[in-house]
């Protein structure tokens, strides 16, 4: 049987756009099901909104099933709420108490600029990843399955990482805005696997310099990981930076044989 | 994975474009990025955790007594004499231990302002924070209070500079430089002796936190010793502040003296 939770106090940030400035707005929830997600909630808001011929909220979602890494929200000061290894879409309102006050922000890092209220672009992990997130792989018929053999442990640590869903909740969380975790998931899922070795160390170079561009430092709060929906080990990191520090060495000599 | 609104810019990172000739000497291009950059702090923190864990335990001489520890200093004013002048190598490696410091406060100055350019504006909310302990936020102040400590330290036991310490530079009995007179001639000062111990927590804190930090920094990671960090980072912290502190304890407390 479901609860209902009364007077919840919301406190979400609204910004028309890019360049304005943003300010807190409060509303009230009378009265919503405990089994209703946290975005439901919002949109339960928003028809409200519409209704009383007002903006509504705006907010990223989309697969509203944890894999698709659209959604965010920066829920009383954690990224993606108060739920370990869930994303917002997945958080519900169990979690919270009636008459508790709920503060909602959206991410902050200057390579997510907002687009409007609780939206961010975050195209920059794009960038990172057109600069060496993929393999050559020949196009045509599709491979036999187990046509390449991998070990079992190996597998499971490059899926532990590809399950990176680059929500960019590890960025919102870093007190650093670093994208350590993403780029290092993104970099070790493909680096571990045979398939990723022709371009190992081209690919660690190319996305850490490029991750450099848009991102703060790292500075092993271990923030990220806690933060993180699919909670991706900040071993990831080292991992990363022992094959950048390779990286470096190996680059070099190839580049200077052609 | 996201909507764009900003233009879309270069692919910049793409190694493979640059030519050899092209490329920075290799520590300058490793030092360019802010993970090179910490690999800089990482090996800079390593050779200064080494000193002041040596610093420590050449210390604890002062309580074989006043000769010990005036032998002691002086072996370190001849190191490698006659083969080098006297003191030479004693200034080699300190030249060593200004560079590190000075490449330390570089990285983590420039690594500063990056963070702070990474988010102009910041979380207009409280933040809640999760796993960042107290000594991973505090980096900065912990280290800024342990430059400023060297700093009056160097005027009152290595120079004796002015009233900071007028009795520093004095002989002993054997006609040795009397360092363990002015150990006793500062730290009797009861306010220099609490400055001294609370500089020594801060720098506790500072190795608890990078200590462990820099094993993450240097791509040090291996399950089979994962879970040895912690207690290495402990151990060290808790050596430098038992062993650094227990000096003005001693001195107030009449064991040395
Ligand atoms: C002179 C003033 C100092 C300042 C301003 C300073 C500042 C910092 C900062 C900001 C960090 C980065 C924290 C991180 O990224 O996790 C750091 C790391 C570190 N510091 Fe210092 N520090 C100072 C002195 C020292 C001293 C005297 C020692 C050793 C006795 C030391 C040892 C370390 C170590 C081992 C690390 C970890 C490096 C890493 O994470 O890779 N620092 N310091
Ligand atoms: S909406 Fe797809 S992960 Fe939350």
């Amino acid at each position: 049987m479901s609860n209902h939770l009364k007077n919840l106090k919301l406190k979400i940030w609204r910004q028309d756009g890019p360049n304005t400035s943003g300010r807190f707005e409060d509303y009230i929830i009378d009265e919503i099901s405990d089994e209703a997600s946290f975005l439901e909630m919002l949109d339960v808001l928003n028809e409200r909104l519409i209704s009383d011929n007002k903006l509504p909220v705006v907010f990223d979602h989309d697969c509203r099933e944890g894999i698709c890494g659209t959604c965010s929200l920066m829920i009383n000061g954690q990224a993606h709420g108060p739920e370990r290894r869930t994303a917002t879409c997945q958080l519900h309102m169990r979690k919270f108490k009636s008459g508790d006050e709920i503060v909602i922000e959206p991410w902050r890092a200057s390579a997510f600029p907002i687009i409007k209220d609780l939206m961010v672009d975050r195209s920059a992990f794009d960038r990172i990843i057109e600069s060496g997130g993929f393999i050559t792989a020949p196009t045509g018929g599709a491979p036999d399955a187990n046509l390449i053999p991998i070990p079992k442990p190996v597998a499971d640590a490059a899926m532990d990482s590809a399950e990176c869903i680059g929500c960019g909740a590890c960025v919102a969380a870093c007190p650093n805005g670093a994208a350590n975790l993403f780029t290092a998931a993104k970099i070790n899922h493909l680096n571990v696997l045979p398939q990723g070795q022709a371009e190992r160390y081209k690919r660690v170079e190319a996305m850490v310099e490029t991750m450099d561009e848009y991102f703060g430092s790292c500075t092993n709060h271990g923030e990220c990981e806690a933060a993180c929906p699919k909670e991706i080990s900040i071993d990831v990191i080292a991992l990363m930076n022992k094959d950048y520090r390779k990286s470096k060495v190996k680059n070099r000599k190839e580049l200077s044989r052609g | 994975m996201a909507q764009t609104i900003t233009k879309r810019g270069p692919v910049s990172g793409t190694a493979v474009t640059r030519s050899a000739r092209k490329r920075k000497p290799f520590l300058l291009d490793l030092y360019g990025t802010a993970v090179g950059k910490k690999y800089a702090m990482a090996i800079t923190g390593i050779g200064l955790i080494g000193f002041v864990v040596f610093h420590m335990i050449g210390n604890l001489k002062m309580y074989m007594g006043a000769s010990d520890l005036n032998h002691y200093a002086h072996f370190l004013e001849k190191l490698l004499y006659p083969i080098l002048p006297e003191k030479a190598m004693l200034w080699i490696l300190r030249a060593g231990l200004i560079a590190m410091l000075l490449l330390h406060l570089h990285a983590a100055y420039s690594l500063t302002v990056l963070n702070r350019r990474a988010r102009p504006v910041k979380y207009q909310s409280e933040r809640d924070y999760q796993v960042a302990s107290f000594a991973s936020r505090s980096m900065r102040l912990t280290g800024i209070v342990v430059l400023l400590f060297v700093i009056w330290h160097l005027l009152d036991l290595t120079f004796g500079a002015g009233s900071i310490n007028s009795y520093t530079g004095s002989k002993d009995a054997e006609g040795l430089k009397d360092v363990y007179g002015s150990v006793v001639f500062s730290l009797e000062r009861v306010p220099v002796a609490i400055f001294y111990v609370l500089a020594n927590i801060m720098l506790g804190t500072h190795l608890f936190h990078g200590v462990w930090s820099l094993f993450q920094s240097l791509g040090w990671n291996n399950p089979k010793f994962n879970k040895w960090r912690t207690g290495a980072a402990t151990g060290i912290a808790t050596l430098v502040v038992v062993g650094n502190v227990s000096f003005p304890i001693a001195v107030l407390a009449g064991i040395v003296g």
